[in-house]
């Protein structure tokens, strides 16, 4: 035991040293604070950062308005290829779920197929095509049409049979949904099926509010005519809350059409992130893409899974497999295994508590030795003591017994670590509230300033962070296959837990106005030893990835079995 | 007044001046939430000569979305919990259909079921509730 202090004393000294190196380099940098927590304060920052780490993805985050701006370009180009208003092509790429080249491809092919299936076309009628509709309403749909202004295409409508509405000239117009005459103003798309605006509103209300719904078509039976945005704007009328739903939806339907952007899992974070690198599913074998969205840095989540949170060094396979196994029952099917036998003769699950191992099955009355697991029969008068040990049957059964019984104690080890590790990164932050209070004394007892105080919310930072990677790196180690490639992994692994162990002392140790300086001494460089072999952990994995170096104990989708 | 008041006073309105289509009577409307309307199949099908009562529950919402329509099952008004998932009653739903045209679309389901007689009133509208029958 003391040696082994003595070993990783010396390992201390000379980072030490290495410590200072790294903080002359940090210096020049430019950053204001002494110890820069690089890799953790910096790891997330959108954008400008020239030497990207091996364990990190080039991604970069976009706010609404930037998603709508590269919408609009898909919006012109295709507007400006098919001579269509902007409106009418943000309908027609809505329907082709944005997919510009298929969408080109098939108006190629029958412009007028794709334009009634999106809705901005009426359908041609079997009987006697509409004279003049055809060939205008592309154009002259764009914005919302008053029925006011359009009396005589009213009547050729009603004379086509569309809907049984009275006649224009011989009575006022009743809208149809609420038959409120007090009602004046009405509107219509292309189809000219008339509602008053206080119905359209209700309606795009309904759909936008209640059923998240951005394609918004006529209320009419059946009528499959899209309403376009500035319909939609102009029926919302003062209602800029629905309206800014809309844009949202608009945006969130576009970013889940287009595979290299993905919206931010924040409950009502409307960023989202645009990551090239981990667009297809093959390249989540090789990267692991955590990225952050750049209204927080808090929003921190997986580009490839659905998990929210950094889950480096695990590839998302791998994270998923392990989240699952955690939440399966099948550890309980393991537990059972290991603590019950199944009776020789019907199969019952039998837990024996106690007395002597002359069995008898409660079911069918079997009779067995619970030692051996043979028939009690052959045991003869030997009571209380089974000399049959070596017997094959016996041995097999045995045999299956405790490789159940292995593999249930060896998923614990690495389950018992990881959620300790999980347990003290939460305890961490209940600590980060009262290291606060410290710092605030610090400040009041020494002669530091605020920002020479700063390195033990930093410590605690690190130390958060790290723990979360230990904590995958236990599931990441449950799916290794034995080999020379898992005890490195394993080394660097048990490296970055004692750095760890041995910061999470130093920070909860008493503050003594005496020794802080000291401490903080030994904080400091405490905090960037640990930074440096988490970096070390993360950067071997990434590295391992890329080269195709780690081996799974089980199949794992999207690696070959090898 | 609610527009969903209005616009049912309204159709109440027309069902007793004009009447309602063959085979569909209206058997309770005490209120704006809650209707009650009775269905035969018309011509030769397998569930000639019975009526079905159905329940339509409106909230304030009606008609911009969909009523709530069940099958009450006898002259119990006990019905099963299950609202009748026809597609108008959903994704199709459009606030120009009324009660009666409700009516008028599972009167026509029922006449196109192939369901065997024998089956109880209260099986048809479990089967009827059912998730396969979407097609209106």
């Amino acid at each position: 035991m003391s040696s082994d202090y003595e070993i990783s004393d010396d390992e201390h000294e000379y980072y030490e040293y290495d410590d200072e190196d790294e903080e002359m380099v940090d210096a020049e940098d430019g950053s204001a604070s002494e110890i820069e927590v690089d890799g953790f304060g910096n790891d997330f920052k959108v954008g400008v950062r020239q030497e990207r780490k091996i364990y990190e993805v080039d991604y970069s985050a976009l706010s609404q308005p930037e998603v709508e701006r590269i919408m609009q370009a898909d919006v012109d180009h295709i507007s400006s290829i098919f001579g269509v208003e902007p409106p009418v092509a943000a309908i027609l790429l809505r329907h082709m779920n944005w997919n510009k080249e298929k969408l080109i491809e098939k108006y190629m092919d029958n412009a007028s197929a794709v334009a009634v299936a999106a809705g901005v076309e009426l359908p041609p009628r079997e009987p006697t095509p509409p004279p003049s509709k055809s060939s205008s309403s592309r154009g002259s749909m764009a914005g919302p049409q008053r029925t006011t202004r359009r009396l005589s295409a009213d009547k050729g409508s009603d004379s086509k049979g569309k809907r049984a509405s009275p006649p224009i000239d011989a009575e006022p117009f009743v809208c149809p949904i609420c038959f409120d005459d007090s009602q004046t103003e009405f509107l219509s798309l292309l189809c000219d099926h008339k509602f008053c605006a206080g119905c359209w509103k209700e309606y795009i209300t309904s759909k936008v509010r209640t059923e998240a719904e951005c394609m918004i078509t006529c209320m009419a039976e059946g009528c499959n005519i899209a309403a376009p945005d500035p319909f939609v704007e102009k029926a919302l009328a003062d209602d800029r809350e629905t309206w800014s739903r809309y844009q949202e939806l608009l945006v969130r339907q576009f970013v889940a059409c287009i595979p290299h952007l993905k919206f931010c899992p924040y409950p009502s974070c409307t960023y989202t992130v645009s990551c090239p690198a981990a667009a297809t599913k093959s390249s989540l074998t090789q990267i692991v893409p955590i990225v952050t969205c750049g209204a927080s840095s808090a929003h921190v989540f997986c580009f490839g899974c659905p998990i929210d949170a950094d889950h480096r060094p695990v590839v998302c396979a791998v994270a998923r497999m392990w989240l699952q196994k955690c939440e399966d029952d099948s550890e309980t099917a393991n537990w059972i295994k290991s603590n019950t036998k199944e009776c020789s003769k019907c199969q019952s699950t039998i837990e024996k508590n106690g007395g002597c191992n002359h069995m008898t099955c409660k079911k069918c009355k079997y009779e067995f030795c619970w030692v051996c697991m043979g028939p009690w029969s052959e045991h003869g008068t030997s009571w209380y003591s089974c000399n049959r040990y070596d017997e094959k049957a016996s041995i097999e059964a045995r045999d299956a017994q405790t490789r159940s019984r292995a593999s249930l104690e060896r998923y614990l080890h690495y389950y018992n670590r990881w959620a300790n590790h999980e347990q003290s990164a939460k305890l961490s932050m209940e600590l980060h509230a009262k290291t606060e209070k410290k710092m605030e004394e610090m400040q009041i007892t020494s002669a530091l300033t605020w920002i020479q105080v700063q390195f033990m919310k930093k410590a605690v930072d690190v130390v958060f962070r790290c723990r979360m990677t230990l904590k995958w790196t236990y599931a990441m180690a449950y799916y290794l296959a034995p080999g020379n490639q898992k005890e490195l992994f394993e080394d660097n692994q048990r490296d970055l837990e004692r750095a760890v162990e041995e910061l999470s002392e130093l920070i909860e140790a008493p503050i003594d106005p005496e020794t802080i300086m000291s401490l903080r001494q030994k904080v400091t460089d405490k905090t960037v030893y640990v930074q440096k072999r988490n970096e070390i952990m993360l950067e071997d994995t990434a590295k391992g990835y890329l080269e195709g170096r780690w081996r799974w104990n089980t199949h794992v989708e999207g690696f070959d079995t090898d | 007044m609610a527009v969903s008041s209005r616009r049912l006073q309204k159709e109440l309105m027309d069902i007793k001046k004009e009447g309602t289509p063959v085979g569909i009577e209206l058997l309770k409307a005490d209120d704006f939430s809650k209707w009650i309307l009775s269905v035969e199949v018309l011509g030769d099908t397998v569930y000639k000569g019975e009526k079905f009562a159905l329940m339509f529950r409106f909230d304030n919402q009606y008609p911009i979305s969909a009523p709530a329509v069940q099958f009450v099952v006898d002259d119990k008004w006990s019905a099963p919990e299950h609202p009748i998932c026809a597609s108008i009653l959903g994704s199709e739903w459009s606030p120009v259909l009324s009660v009666v045209s409700v009516c008028v679309t599972i009167q026509s389901m029922l006449a196109s079921c192939k369901v065997c007689p024998c089956l109880t009133a209260h099986t048809r509208a479990a089967l009827l509730t059912g998730r396969g029958f979407s097609s209106a």
